[in-house]
């Protein structure tokens, strides 16, 4: 029980730190708001397709997500807290509290876009089957959040920060991104819930096999 | 405090192909203390790290035993107090929230608010317990440290540089701390400075 | 070794004289015949080149990603010289089997690449190789270094099994075993339409790429603990 205390202990000690500086939620909110008001001028009247819809969606989580999900272990690093870390929390306490943090700041922001999406666009961007829709957007957050974190935690390693993240997180991701974006687009065509199990499987599968891996991995990361 | 023998058995440490060091041994046991010596690069901070289980040697062991049993460095990292120019604290949080936040982290039995103020207040940090870390100077963030270091009371103590950046009131109050615990605990200190290895009991020259 | 190397250089220098020589016959009296296989023709004989490369560049990523494992475990450096070494030539026959299949998709299909699930998954672990080169290329310490990429490589072969497999049966293809085809391995394999002496020189190219993987990779080991013992001395000094 004492491993879940700290774990949420660790989750919660971000929350508050998050709070106070508004770092990431910052940088979170500025891109999406960016991201989407480009589209927008770059649609302009044009009604585009569900599968573009649902790509365009999925593009803007992906690039606010790499702008701001390298944070947590960055941070740590910058600011000479690692040691602290060590110190106190064993690597599985770390790694889950910090996966719970992306998770949370995953979601976040695919609300944001998703209300941000029925504001803006909605005359076409209109989920017809809301259960797959939800069902995707949470799996994909998890999916994004599992594999995020592990990657953030090698690049915290590393000297070049900035751009090595995307560089890395790409093509572990390209799997995930392709089959939310193949789901998504059959929420948007109004298709029924039962044709999208098969993406759901994956999506689940993924979340299994990259949360398992890291959190296996993990130790090999964080100690010296 | 517990019964703890601590005992390092031919310790090499190699980085980016050079050796800091080789073949170092010694032991160590509850009631001592020491000091570590030696000049600037010889790697007096990568020994300490070695000896507060965050850092693996690449050849030899470092063994913990806790009443005759051995226990493993993960295990026994809570009872390991650590204050080191490379730990650093949470600067947007206060002195005080971030002994509470570490410490249920750490997770080690309940720290009260009561405690935490009192060891603050050991430490003349008591007036400015609740501004946050980041206005701290760096001699108040070197309290802290200290502050941070013996929450728990740890049965191992060990001090990189012990008194960097503290003024002579600080320096006394470490050497109190400094005496205290090599008679209670294990001490270990790692200093260039003469006087404060005069501190320890034994020494130990690093390289 | 020297069997390797030979063996190597042998192999292969056949299979280009054979797999471009052989001339093509509709009925194929002797051995030294192909058949033509309706829609392939000519261009069928890239299947000596293209297969065994992108064979050759997974086998780097599994041989790379165990010797990876492998220094996790110990923690000794020569492990690390492995997996560099094969991660190394994995890159160049992905982006062998890259450019080939690119060009067999223009002759084929009329276009360079059109993202079919296949030439997807290329493409990925061209991708998972570039960003294991870069991951290392930012680190300074040894020891970092090799403990990240390996983590990296498992990570990415993690995510293997589902862009190699599971993507390709879910979406169609233009390549042979998408979702359109019935059989698994493509009309190639299915019908007879594969003589017996293509089989032959389609199995010996695997054979002899193999090969020349072993050998490359030995030389490339031996160069990487040269360069590494080299720089410890002067440094000891």
């Amino acid at each position: 029980m004492s491993a879940v205390s700290s774990t949420v202990a660790l989750f919660s000690k971000d929350v508050r730190s998050e709070l106070r500086t508004r770092y990431a939620l910052n940088a979170l909110l500025m891109f999406v708001v960016t991201a989407v008001a480009t589209i927008l001028f770059a649609l302009r009247a044009d009604q585009p397709s569900p599968t573009v819809l649902s790509g365009m969606y999925w593009v803007v989580v992906f690039f606010t997500a790499m702008s701001s999900l390298s944070r947590i272990f960055v941070s740590e690093e910058e600011r000479g807290t690692t040691l602290t870390l060590q110190l106190v929390a064993s690597p599985s306490t770390v790694y889950f509290g910090k996966l719970l943090f992306n998770t949370a700041l995953t979601v976040s922001l695919t609300l944001a876009v998703t209300v941000l999406y029925t504001l803006v666009f909605s005359e076409f961007f209109i989920i017809q089957t809301p259960s797959i829709f939800f069902v995707t957007v949470f799996l994909g957050s998890l999916g994004f959040a599992s594999a995020a974190t592990i990657i953030a935690a090698i690049v915290a390693k590393a000297n070049t920060r900035g751009t090595l993240y995307p560089v890395l997180s790409f093509p572990i991701l390209i799997v995930l991104l392709m089959t939310v974006m193949n789901a998504t687009a059959r929420a948007l065509e109004g298709e029924d819930f039962s044709e999208a199990m098969g993406d759901f499987q994956i999506l689940v599968g993924y979340i299994l096999v990259m949360t398992g891996g890291s959190f296996l991995l993990f130790d090999y990361v964080w100690k010296d | 405090m517990n019964d703890i023998t601590l005992t390092i058995n031919g310790i090499g440490q190699e980085f980016n192909r050079r050796t800091i060091f080789r073949d170092l041994t010694f032991t160590i046991s509850s009631g001592g203390s020491l000091a570590l010596t030696g000049k600037n690069g010889s790697g007096k901070s990568t020994l300490i790290k070695i000896l507060s289980g965050l850092l693996t040697p690449t050849k030899g062991t470092v063994a913990y035993t806790v009443k005759g049993t051995k226990v493993l460095p993960d295990d026994i990292k809570s009872a390991i107090g650590l204050v080191s120019p490379y730990l650093q604290l949470y600067d947007e949080f206060t002195g005080l929230e971030n002994l509470m936040i570490l410490s249920s982290i750490r997770s080690n039995g309940s720290l009260t608010t009561g405690r935490a103020e009192a060891l603050l207040d050991r430490f003349g940090l008591a007036a400015r317990r609740h501004d946050f870390v980041r206005g701290y100077s760096s001699g108040m963030k070197q309290r802290l440290k200290y502050a941070f270091a013996l929450l728990h009371a740890p049965g191992v103590l060990l001090l990189d540089e012990p008194t960097s950046n503290l003024d002579a009131e600080g320096i006394e109050i470490v050497q109190q701390v400094v005496v205290e615990q090599g008679k209670a605990g294990i001490l270990i200190l790692a200093t260039n400075d003469e006087g404060e290895a005069k501190w320890c009991s034994r020494r130990f020259q690093v390289a | 070794m020297r069997f390797v190397k030979y063996g190597s250089l042998g192999i292969i220098s056949f299979i280009v004289i054979a797999g471009l020589g052989i001339p093509l016959s509709p009925s194929p009296q002797s051995w030294l015949e192909f058949p033509v296989i309706p829609g392939l023709e000519d261009k069928a004989r890239n299947l000596f080149f293209h297969v065994p490369m992108a064979w050759t560049s997974v086998l780097g990523f599994l041989v790379s990603t165990y010797f990876g494992f492998r220094y996790l475990r110990t923690k000794e450096i020569d492990y690390d010289f492995k997996s560099v070494s094969a991660a190394g030539l994995g890159l160049l026959f992905c982006i062998l089997a890259t450019v080939t299949g690119a060009l067999w998709a223009r002759f084929n299909w009329g276009s360079f690449w059109s993202w079919d699930p296949r030439q997807t998954s290329i493409f990925i672990l061209l991708l998972i190789y570039g960003a294991y080169f870069a991951l290392r290329s930012a680190i300074e310490s040894d020891e970092k270094r090799a403990s990240l990429s390996a983590v990296y490589s498992i990570i990415g072969g993690l995510t293997a099994p589902f862009f190699i497999f599971v993507m390709p049966r879910m979406m169609s293809g233009l390549h042979p075993g998408a979702k359109e085809d019935a059989g698994g391995k493509g009309p190639l394999f299915e019908s007879k339409m594969l003589a017996p002496n293509m089989r032959v020189l389609f199995y010996l190219s695997l054979i002899g790429f193999t090969l020349l993987f072993v050998w490359m990779l030995q030389m490339r080991i031996r160069t990487a603990r040269l360069e590494y013992e080299s720089s410890r001395e002067l440094s000891e000094r």
